[in-house]
């Protein structure tokens, strides 16, 4: 039987599509999940896709935080359901309480869409099981928001329990403290990317299909579970 | 009815690019004399009852867990004078 992987389409949502596409690639059955609907239909794991969900009013990712959909993967996470939130989804992770810290407005002002080199810090986590720990890969990003900031005792501790999932290599281009690409939670079953995997899963259409591991290191994660 | 004023605004230690950007654009405008820039944001709700000490903790609440993000942000709660 093959995991389900939930992806959640919230009003403004942009890459849900890219997502279900990349879990399918990666042998998973790909569903669909509706911010309004608090049933996660029986899936194994949650991808929150990027995009700008309700319009990034508030702040971005604020008021998905609260959606009834969160609700659920909020309760699974804590109990080790593993949740990869990509771009905005990392927002809505942070603004969830679910990973420490926060993303800001990139200091430089502008919105930056590039493909990014980055370097796999941790490949223990439930999503990046399939890269080995130093590999370097590029994948897309783009963003207005993707500077993260957190107090130096949080940065600290992230560095030093091995959290940090994800650093970008040769330009950091958001002004990211410590050049943080992605993070973890403790239990390693929820991460948190700026830059996107989902578009980097086919030759035809990404710069690499590097990013592909995420999607079948969740497999592998579940399987063993 | 009464008026409160919640002001939230990033915390000194957090990068505020917006409103460095302001003020790097005062001096080409003509205006002079400012140090410093920090932007924010101003909510006005207007509440359908007083203003006494349970909706103030109610928006004390509210703010803390919705309109500010008190990992990056602080914020104040006011009432505002409505002899208007």
């Amino acid at each position: 039987m093959t995991a389900r992987i939930g992806v959640v389409t919230f009003p403004g949502s942009l890459d849900d599509g890219d997502a279900l596409r990349a879990v399918k690639l990666a042998g998973a059955e790909p569903v669909s999940l509706w911010h309004r609907d608090k049933d996660l239909h029986q899936v194994d794991g949650v991808v929150l896709p990027g995009g700008f969900s309700y319009g990034d009013y508030l702040r971005c990712g604020a008021i998905a935080r609260f959606s009834p959909v969160m609700e659920t993967v909020i309760e699974r996470a804590k109990d080790g359901m593993p949740v990869l939130g990509i771009c905005n989804g990392f927002q809505v992770l942070c603004e969830s309480h679910l990973l420490p810290g926060a993303l800001t407005r990139n200091d430089h002002l502008h919105f930056i869409c590039r493909d990014q080199k980055l370097r796999i810090e941790n490949a223990d986590t439930a999503w990046t099981r399939d890269y080995t720990a130093g590999q370097e890969i590029t994948v897309p990003l783009k963003n207005g928001e993707g500077g993260y900031v957190a107090d130096e005792r949080t940065l600290d501790e992230l560095e030093a329990e091995g959290r940090v999932v994800a650093r970008y290599l040769d330009v950091n281009p958001n002004g990211s403290r410590r050049d943080i690409a992605g993070i973890t939670n403790a239990a390693g079953n929820v991460v948190g990317l700026m830059p996107h995997p989902e578009h980097a899963v086919e030759a035809l259409t990404g710069p690499t299909t590097e990013g592909l591991p995420f999607f079948t290191s969740v497999l592998k994660q579940l399987v063993n579970v | 009815m009464a008026r409160v004023v919640v002001d939230v605004m990033l915390k000194p230690e957090i990068l505020d690019p917006q409103g460095q950007a302001v003020q790097r654009a005062l001096p080409r405008l003509g205006f002079k004399g400012i140090a410093d820039v920090r932007q924010g944001k101003r909510f006005e709700l207007e509440l359908e009852g007083p203003a006494d000490d349970a909706a103030l903790a109610e928006i004390h609440k509210m703010a803390e867990t919705f309109l500010a993000n008190t990992v990056i942000e602080d914020f104040t709660v006011r009432v505002e004078d409505d002899a208007r």
